[in-house]
C-alpha cells in the first residue's frame, strides 16, 4: 500500500463530500429530523406503547392500570365537565403563590447573603439545620400555628421551597470569578456596579439551577399538602379517585400533575436561554 | 540636594518601595526598597526569576495591593488605590462571559460613567484598532485565546490611561500568535501616548517591545538592574544588537 492510497489528495475528499451532499435526497433529510426525536423520546414512547399494549391484551390487570385511551377520556371528561378545572385552579394559586413568594424572598436574600461575608457565616448553620428538617415533618406545626386552611398550606409548600433557590443563590455569588471582580475595580466599579454588571449576571446559571429545584419542590409539596386535609386540588383528586376507586380519574390527575411539572420546567429553561444566552453554544 | 523634576503625564516614581507577605506565620519579603523612575511616554519591561516579585511590583502600581513602605508616585501624586489614569491588563483576558466582544470593550467607559451610546461608539474605534471589527458581537466562548486578549487590549486602551500595567499579558499564547501580537502591541504604543510597564518572562519579548528592562534580582538582597535597549523600531530580532542584548541578559540570569 502506497501513502498516497492511505491519505487520497484533498481535493477528491472534498469533490467526495460535496457531491453526497449535492445529491441529498428525502429519506436523509427525514432521518437528520427523525434522529434526535426518537433518540430523545424514543424511550418515553415505548414506554407508553408497553402501556397501552399490556392493559388492553390484559397482560395486567386492567381495572388497576387502565389504557391510555381511559386514561385521556377520564381527563377529557374531568377537563370538559369543569369538575377537574377547579381543581387545578386551586393547586396552581397554592403552589404559584408560595413558588412566587418563595423566589421573590429567596433571590434577594440569596444575593444579599452571598455577599456579607459576615451574615452568611452566622445564618448558614441554621439554614443547614432548617433545609434538612423535612418541611412535611413541620407541616403538623404549621398547621398548628396557621389552622388547616389555605395559609398553612401554602406556607408549607413555600417552605420547602424557598430553600434551594436561596442556596443556589447564595452559593453563586459566592462562587462568582474574584478576577473578574479585581477586573472590574480597576475600571473604577464601586460596590453597586460590580454587583449590577458582575456578580448579578455572573450568579444567574446558579440562580436558574435552584429555581427549577424550586418548582419542582413545589409540585411535590403541593400534593403533600393536598393529600393531607384538603378537599379539593389535583392532589387531593388522586386520593380521593383512590379511595373511590375510580382508577382512569386518578391516572388523569397523575398525568395532569406530570404535565404541571414539565410545563413549569419548561417555561424555566425557556426564560434561562432568553437570559443566558452568552453561555449557549451558538445554535 | 535640589530635587524638582518636571512632572508629566504618565510619569512613575517610585521611592524606596518595600512589601513582605506572611508565609506559614513568617514574613516573606519579597521586594526590599525598590527605587525606580519611569519616564513618560516610555515602555519597561519588567523581567525576573519565577517568585521574583514582579506581579507584586505590578499590582501594587495598579493599587491592587499596597506596600508595606515607601510609596508610588503618580505624576507626583502618591497613589491611594486604583486609579483613572491606569488600566490593567492581566495574564488571563478577564472578560465579562455575557457580554459581546463590543460591551466588554465599553465596559470601563461605562463604569466611569460614559453613556451606553457613547461608549460603544468609541469601544467600536478600539475594536477595529485589534482586527475585531468582525467580532464585534461575538461572545467571548467564542473567540480564541488571542482574539480574547486582544479584546483585554482594547478595553484597557478605549479609557486611554496614561499607564498601561501588563502582567505577561502573552503568556498563555503559542508561539505564533504572540509574535503578531507583539508587533500589534508595538504598532499600538507608537501610536497610543501611553506609558507602559510590562511584566513578561519572555527575554526576546522585553527587547522587543521595551525602551528599559528591569530585572529583579533572582536572590533576595540581590540588587534589580537596568538595561537600556537603544535600538530602532520596528526591531529587526535577529539584528546583532537584539542578539547581544539576549545574551547580555541570559547572562544576567546565569543561562549562558
Ligand atoms: N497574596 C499572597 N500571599 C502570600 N504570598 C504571596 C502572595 N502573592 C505573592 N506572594 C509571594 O510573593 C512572591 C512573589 O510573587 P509574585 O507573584 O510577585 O512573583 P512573580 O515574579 O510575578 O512570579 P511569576 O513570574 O511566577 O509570576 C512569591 O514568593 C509568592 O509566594
Ligand atoms: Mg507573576
Amino acid at each position: 500500500m502506497t501513502l498516497e492510497n492511505v491519505n487520497p489528495p484533498l481535493t477528491t475528499n472534498f469533490r467526495l463530500a460535496s457531491a453526497g451532499r449535492t445529491g441529498v435526497t428525502m429519506a436523509p433529510r427525514l432521518r437528520a429530523l427523525i434522529g434526535p426525536l426518537l433518540s430523545r423520546y424514543g424511550l418515553v414512547l415505548s414506554f407508553l406503547v408497553l402501556w397501552q399494549v399490556s392493559s388492553s391484551q390484559g397482560w395486567v390487570n386492567p381495572a388497576v392500570f387502565p389504557s391510555l385511551d381511559v386514561i385521556l377520556a377520564a381527563l377529557w371528561d374531568g377537563i370538559a365537565s369543569g369538575a377537574l378545572l377547579d381543581d387545578i385552579a386551586i393547586s396552581l394559586q397554592r403552589s404559584g403563590i408560595a413558588f412566587a413568594s418563595a423566589v421573590a424572598i429567596g433571590i434577594p436574600l440569596g444575593l444579599f447573603m452571598g455577599q456579607v461575608k459576615a451574615i452568611e457565616q452566622a445564618l448558614d448553620p441554621l439554614l443547614q439545620f432548617f433545609r434538612q428538617t423535612s418541611a412535611l415533618a413541620l407541616y403538623p406545626v404549621f398547621i398548628l400555628l396557621l389552622g388547616l386552611g389555605e395559609t398553612s398550606k401554602v406556607f408549607v409548600i413555600f417552605w420547602a421551597t424557598l430553600f434551594p433557590t436561596l442556596l443556589s443563590t447564595i452559593g453563586g455569588v459566592k462562587e462568582v470569578d474574584t478576577k473578574l471582580i479585581e477586573m472590574a475595580r480597576t475600571y473604577g466599579a464601586g460596590r453597586l456596579t460590580t454587583f449590577r454588571r458582575v456578580v448579578l449576571p455572573a450568579s444567574v446559571p446558579a440562580i436558574f439551577v435552584g429555581l427549577r429545584l424550586s418548582a419542582t419542590t413545589a409540585l411535590l409539596l403541593l400534593i403533600a399538602a393536598e393529600m393531607i386535609g384538603a378537599n379539593k386540588g389535583i392532589g387531593f383528586q388522586v386520593m380521593n379517585a383512590q379511595y373511590n376507586f375510580q382508577i382512569p380519574l386518578m391516572f388523569a390527575a397523575i398525568l395532569l400533575l406530570a404535565l404541571l411539572g414539565l410545563a413549569a420546567n419548561a417555561v424555566l429553561v425557556l426564560l434561562q436561554r432568553r437570559l443566558c444566552r452568552w453561555s449557549q453554544p451558538s445554535p | 540636594m535640589s530635587f524638582a523634576p518636571e512632572i508629566r503625564r504618565g510619569e512613575v516614581t517610585i521611592r524606596h518601595l518595600s512589601k513582605s507577605f506572611t508565609l506559614n506565620g513568617r514574613p516573606l519579603p519579597v521586594l526590599k526598597d525598590v527605587n525606580l523612575h519611569i519616564r513618560s511616554g516610555e515602555s519597561l519591561a519588567i523581567v525576573g526569576a519565577s517568585g521574583s516579585g514582579k506581579t507584586t511590583l505590578l499590582r501594587v502600581m495598579a493599587g491592587l495591593d499596597e506596600a508595606d513602605a515607601g510609596e508610588v508616585l503618580i505624576d507626583g501624586k502618591a497613589v491611594r488605590g486604583v486609579g483613572a489614569e491606569r488600566a490593567v491588563i492581566f495574564q488571563e483576558p478577564r472578560l465579562l462571559p455575557w457580554l459581546t466582544v463590543i460591551d466588554n470593550v465599553a465596559f470601563g467607559l461605562e463604569t466611569r460613567g460614559v453613556s451606553r451610546e457613547e461608549a460603544k461608539t468609541r469601544a467600536r474605534r478600539y475594536v477595529q484598532l485589534v482586527g475585531l471589527q468582525q467580532f464585534e458581537n461575538a461572545y467571548p466562548r467564542q473567540l480564541s485565546g488571542g482574539m480574547a486578549q486582544r479584546v483585554g487590549i482594547a478595553r484597557a486602551l478605549v479609557v486611554q490611561p496614561e499607564i498601561l500595567l501588563l502582567d505577561e499579558p502573552l503568556g498563555a499564547l503559542d508561539a505564533m500568535t504572540k509574535i503578531s501580537m507583539q508587533q500589534e502591541l508595538a504598532r499600538i504604543w507608537r501610536d497610543e501616548d501611553v506609558t507602559t510597564v510590562l511584566v513578561t518572562h519572555d527575554l526576546e519579548e522585553a527587547i522587543y517591545l521595551a525602551d528599559r528592562i528591569l530585572i529583579l534580582p533572582r536572590e533576595k538582597g540581590g540588587e534589580p538592574r537596568l538595561i537600556e535597549i537603544d535600538m530602532p523600531r520596528p526591531r529587526d530580532r535577529s539584528a546583532r544588537e537584539f542578539v547581544r542584548h539576549r545574551e547580555e541578559l541570559l547572562n544576567l540570569f546565569g543561562l549562558h
